[in-house]
């Protein structure tokens, strides 16, 4: 099933960020982790903060992906990415200073009112760790 | 002419810089615009908030100017043509973004709704994610019944075009139009279209946002490119003429103090 290989492009508000054929490809949507072979659905969701796998014939690319949607069309898949980021960029340190933040302010029990936006920080902070090292 | 030609050329390197930002930036945007264009083809009969009027009469207009002047038209134009779209300023809130357009509205007695003008300096992707926040917020707390943005389309090098653009509701009639292939596709949502809407929506008006920015940017320098070029060349005509008659004043001068000497002298003898 991996032989059939698919097109592939990341792009971000500033630049293309990849762009290529792979056979297999992971990350995570609102709805849950995901994977695509070729041939998949047209289908189109939303992304959640997760790794990327890019599955090529070579090996296995990893990214951050933050944010922003994907659409799946049978050949091809195009992901919209408002935040992504390659290992190399992330910048451990800060990433681990949010994942701080944001479970200290989950551990407050008063403010609710910010708790989806923590947890999403808290996660995002959680991919960046996982990749950076 | 000194000063116009440097500006010009600094604003020619700008200029560039600006231009590769734009280009590098393009594919998001039309990836964004195709894919929102197909889904709302698929969901044509929902009635979601984004797509649906809420009958407020009063406009959001987030207004891209430039913070500097000299830049001839460029400014004058987004004003300009805010005006020719009867965008008035009785049932205008301006959500401005340069300095020049701050102003000018304000004289015209537009009501100032926020003043973000160090945005345009340098426009970051996380600027539009709050200009995009702060706007949606408005209309969907009833403030505003339309969002639009007024900015200047760049062409190219000599020529922008200012343009206002009606970002909410979304003109489903218009976008449907241009999806209909698109709309050929089953395309299956995860979650449903309607919730998918509520994601995608904000990233489209962000996207949207963020492209007036740059793509303003791109058409400042442009202008200022032009407007300074047009100065040097006028300088250039006016030294022109200017040492031209300093010359002739010069002859005359001299050519009369030559007569009157010669007159002088004839009638010592």
């Amino acid at each position: 099933m991996a032989d059939k290989t698919f097109q592939v492009k990341v792009v971000a508000p500033e630049r293309t960020f990849y762009e290529g054929e792979a056979g297999f490809i992971e990350f995570n949507t609102t709805e849950g982790q995901v994977g695509i072979y070729a041939k998949h659905v047209p289908t189109t969701s939303i992304i959640a903060p997760g790794v990327l796998r890019i599955h090529e014939a070579e090996g296995v690319k990893e990214a951050a992906l933050l944010s922003g949607f994907v659409e799946v069309l049978q050949d091809s898949i195009t992901i919209l990415a408002e935040s992504v980021e390659w290992p190399d960029e992330i910048d451990a340190n800060r990433a681990k200073e949010a994942k701080i933040r944001a479970e200290r302010r989950l551990n407050k029990e008063e403010n609710d009112i910010d708790f989806d936006r923590a947890e999403l920080a808290l996660k995002r902070a959680i991919v960046r760790l996982l990749l950076a090292r | 002419m000194q000063i116009t030609k440097a500006m010009k050329l600094v604003s020619t390197v700008k200029l560039q810089h600006a231009k590769q930002k734009a280009e590098s930036t393009k594919p998001y945007f039309n990836m964004m615009y195709s894919t929102v264009c197909s889904i709302l083809a698929k969901t044509s009969n929902i009635t979601h908030p984004y797509l649906v009027e809420n009958g407020n009469p009063k406009k959001m207009v987030i207004t891209i100017t430039s913070n500097k002047g000299l830049a001839g038209g460029y400014n004058n134009n987004v004003i300009k043509e805010m005006a020719a779209q009867g965008l008035k300023a009785e049932d205008c809130e301006i959500y401005a973004i340069g300095r020049k357009g701050y102003e000018a509205l304000g004289r015209k007695g537009y009501h100032i709704f926020k003043n973000e003008s160090d945005i345009i300096n340098e426009p970051l992707y996380s600027d539009a994610i709050n200009v995009s926040k702060e706007v949606l917020k408005q209309y969907v707390d009833g403030e505003v019944g339309e969002i639009y943005l007024a900015y200047t389309e760049f062409k190219n090098t000599v020529s922008q075009i200012p343009h206002v653009m009606k970002l909410l509701p979304i003109d489903v009639s218009a976008l449907e139009a241009q999806a209909e292939d698109a709309a050929k596709t089953l395309m299956e949502y995860e979650p449903e279209a309607e919730e998918a809407l509520n994601e995608i929506v904000p990233k489209y008006m962000t996207s949207l946002i963020f492209g007036g920015f740059i793509e303003a940017v791109a058409s400042e320098n442009g202008a200022r490119m032009q407007a300074m070029d047009n100065a040097t060349n006028n300088a250039e005509e006016m030294i022109a003429d200017l040492s031209l008659k300093y010359n002739r004043a010069r002859q005359n001068s001299i050519t009369q103090e030559l007569t009157e000497i010669v007159a002088g002298a004839s009638a010592i003898e």
